[in-house]
């Protein structure tokens, strides 16, 4: 399995800038005259919220917060802040999963286990089907848990768990009235360039076929944090789903206060009125960068929705900026094939005063039908070009 | 509840809890890698066989009569032996190297510290038998038939690559190997399966499965042991306990840490990991077990590993260095092997010193052969190989430059 692979996941994350400028083209580095491809400056991109004021002009964040402070975060360390939170206001939540009493092998619940203490922040043994079984049982009981998984692609053995019991449970449970509802369970997500089969994957479409969970994916600190909290306070069962490439890379300003961002609503993260573009987590920046080359090469205007919770998702936010723009593109990591863009082409061609505003076919910008390889991820997952290219592909049809 | 499990401060060394001698010494079987005898003079010919006697504490039992402590080798097979295990952990060292100069990306595990499993088993099992492994699976897919080029040009992505360069250090097969697994005890039920299709075709093969101390917890390891006992599924699982699954020890994951009574219904062996003899002999009485249609065994094999848990962990925050070094300088497996050749006299030490030589030669020479070989071609024929349905291919790739850009018919 996996790895508390520490080191290479820091060097992995960090996007060391020298790399792309030496002259050397291996596959892991970017050649000085690439237009597109270039790497994610995500010291200036506009999605992260590099000073005090921009963070709090959010409109979202209550009032109190948007008078206080904030602080740098990464998104490791958001995620670790809201943990916190959690475990300070509230008794009954516990964190438990493989390694997290140690900081967890991306260090999300670092310092955890010697504030709270070690019976409410916890190791697990490498089981997965049972660490959620176990946290659906405290669930049930009336405390909080929030389950680990080390790495998503380990959740497999405890997907009867999540789906025949988590998201099953407040519907079985009739008069009793209990549920698995308090349940949250977090795992890292994502490609980071050469995790190969078992540390690459994106299976947020798999939860998304389970009445009963939500799922959730931020694409920054910011977000990470308040919908974080959201989940762990949220009476349904939430999958949050981390991508990992964004642990450090991903640096902005967060409040210092608790705060909640909404479930099941998308934001607008820029509006246009030619095009939407509809993504969530990493490849969210990358649509971010095709849209400025768009906007510049072809002076249009892009619409760019964060989708946030990928189930049960923001139909409203989404119909009404096609009906607006008459034209969708959807972009994830995950593989195309009965991915989330199905759903969301499905249900914008079922609409019928979204279908007729329609001026070009909904279009899926994601992963191939193919496991993820070593040394092709690049090539598997969506990058700028590609997104460029269904741009340009949508506004011409 | 859960205190106890529990509270132990990463700060806080193993040692500071348990004496430093207790924490090698409660396992009962010894790890000495050099602790066997000789019974009878070494004969002159390379090929004629002599009696070695093992430790008496080379083995534990659990429902079980324990193997004959008495093996049958020859010469060769003692050089074999220790050239192989030479060759193992000089690979495991040039991955190292490559991992540290940045030319092996992503995941790799190394078993330096675990070569006398890898390399006993091969040599009591036929290459009719099944292998099936965890991640820490390079040593494996050499014995097994893999070349060093094939398994380096693996890490590092190749095309000439074991698997083509698609999987990397976890993922790796060879014929009568099943892998190298990514996911945590998913091997197990696979080699139960595999051991059926032994029993169904009724040839006398045995599936050898092997997982770690901390793979051991998974439930579908526990589901493969029922189905493997009530079918009699000629298996030997084999739990390598290395102490440490990634930085949890044992006993702070593990409510029973003796892994061989782990099958409870099933007899269980528990063998001294770092001596090459006695794994031999584990496995051959094994074979000999399941051959006997005598159902399934849990065999622990008692080893420890050197390195951290992956390229990224130092492997010395979670015990101390201490016990690492005394594990090197007083329990290798190469230089117990090593040791008893020169006791007895099966050769000198200038001929070990040619063995150790050439084993390095060739192990240079493949990684150069590996470094040599090309990358996969980026194209679509190759993304979508062995992908069962066709449709999502694209039509073009972009390059990283409008030069680079790539398009298919």
């Amino acid at each position: 399995m996996s790895s508390p692979a520490l080191r290479s996941w820091r060097r992995a994350l960090a996007l060391p800038r020298a790399a792309f400028l030496s002259a050397a083209r291996s596959y892991s580095t970017h050649p000085p005259n690439a237009r597109f491809n270039v790497p994610i400056d995500y010291g200036s991109t506009p999605l992260l919220k590099h000073t005090s004021q921009d963070a709090l002009r959010n409109p979202e964040l209550p009032e109190d917060i948007r008078n206080g402070p904030t602080k740098k975060m990464n998104l490791f360390q958001s995620i670790g802040d809201a943990l916190s939170i959690a475990l300070a206001t509230d008794d009954s939540v516990l964190i438990f999963g493989e390694d997290v009493a140690f900081g967890g092998v991306f260090r999300c619940t670092m310092k955890l286990a010697e504030t709270y203490g070690t019976d409410r922040v916890f190791n697990t043994p490498l089981n997965e089907g049972a660490i959620v079984g176990f946290g659906v049982g405290l669930a049930a009981s009336g405390m909080r848990p929030v389950a680990e998984i080390q790495f998503a692609d380990y959740v497999f053995p405890a997907f009867d768990q999540i789906v025949n019991e988590a998201a099953k449970y407040r519907y079985r449970d009739g008069a009793n009235g209990r549920s698995a509802g308090s349940l949250t369970i977090r795992m890292p997500c994502g490609g980071v360039g050469h995790g190969a089969l078992y540390h690459s994957q994106s299976p947020e479409a798999l939860f998304t076929h389970v009445p009963g969970l939500r799922v959730v994916t931020p694409r920054s600190p910011l977000q990470a944090k308040g919908l974080l909290l959201s989940a762990i306070r949220s009476n349904d069962p939430v999958i949050f789903m981390e991508p990992k490439i964004l642990y450090r890379a991903a640096v902005e300003q967060v409040p210092v206060g608790p705060y909640e961002l909404p479930l099941s609503k998308a934001e607008v993260v820029k509006e246009g009125k030619d095009l939407t573009i509809l993504s969530y987590g990493q490849p969210i920046y990358n649509c971010q960068q095709a849209i400025q080359r768009a906007e510049e090469d072809l002076g249009v205007s892009i619409e760019l929705i964060d989708l946030r919770t990928i189930y049960p998702w923001d139909k409203e936010t989404v119909l009404n900026s096609v009906r607006k723009t008459g034209r969708i593109i959807v972009v994830h990591e995950a593989m195309v094939n009965a991915g989330v863009g199905a759903e969301v082409a499905a249900t914008i061609q079922e609409d019928p005063e979204t279908f007729v505003r329609l001026e070009a076919p909904v279009t899926r910008v994601a992963g191939w039908s193919i496991n993820n390889p070593l040394v092709f991820e690049k090539f598997s997952i969506p990058d700028v070009t590609r997104v460029y290219d269904s741009i340009r592909e949508v506004l011409d049809y | 509840m859960f205190a106890r499990a529990i509270r132990a401060p990463r700060a806080l060394p193993l040692r500071a809890r348990v004496p430093a001698s207790l924490s090698i010494g409660s396992r009962f079987v010894t790890t000495d890698a050099a602790s066997s005898s000789l019974s009878q003079n070494v004969p002159q010919s390379d090929d004629e066989p002599f009696q070695v006697n093992l430790s008496d504490e080379s083995f534990e039992t659990y429902e079980l009569d324990p193997p004959p402590y008495t093996i049958e080798v020859t010469k060769r097979e003692l050089k074999q032996m220790y050239s192989d295990m030479v060759t193992v952990r000089q690979m495991e060292m040039a991955a190292d190297r490559l991992y540290k100069e940045k030319k092996i990306r992503g995941f790799c595990h190394l078993s330096t510290g675990q070569e006398a499993v890898a390399v006993g088993i091969e040599h009591a099992i036929t290459k009719e038998d099944d292998v099936i492994t965890s991640y820490r699976c390079h040593g494996f897919a050499l014995m097994r038939g893999g070349t060093i080029r094939s398994i380096i040009g693996e890490l590092l992505g190749r095309r000439e690559g074991i698997a083509y360069g698609k999987g990397g250090s976890m993922h790796m097969f060879a014929k009568g190997f099943y892998g190298g697994n990514g996911i945590v005890g998913a091997q197990v039920p696979v080699g139960a399966g595999l051991a059926f299709a032994h029993k169904y075709n009724g040839n006398k093969n045995a599936s050898i499965i092997l997982y770690g101390d901390g793979a051991s917890n998974q439930g579908q390891v526990f589901e493969a042991f029922n189905m493997a006992k009530l079918w009699g599924l000629p298996a030997l699982f084999g739990c390598e306990n290395n102490k440490y699954g990634m930085g949890t020890s044992a006993a702070r994951s593990s409510a029973l840490t003796e892994y061989y009574k782990r099958g409870q219904y099933i007899p269980g062996l528990k063998i001294n990991g770092m001596d090459v003899l006695a794994v031999k002999a584990a496995v051959k009485y094994g074979k000999e077990w399941t051959a006997a249609d005598k159902g399934p065994l849990v065999l622990e094999y008692v080893t420890y590993r050197y390195g951290g848990h992956s390229m990224s962990d130092p492997g010395t925050t979670y015990r101390t260095r201490e016990e690492i070094q005394r594990m090197r300088s007083t329990n290798d497996p190469i230089a117990g092997l090593k040791q008893k050749i020169l006791d007895w006299q099966v050769t000198t030490e200038d001929e070990l010193k040619k063995l150790d030589k050439e084993a390095r030669n060739h192990v240079a020479e493949e990684v150069a052969a590996a470094e040599a070989m090309a990358f996969p071609e980026a194209k679509s024929s190759i993304l979508f190989e062995d992908i069962y349905v066709k449709g999502s291919e694209p039509l073009s790739i972009r390059g990283r430059t409008t030069d680079e850009d790539y398009f298919f018919n």
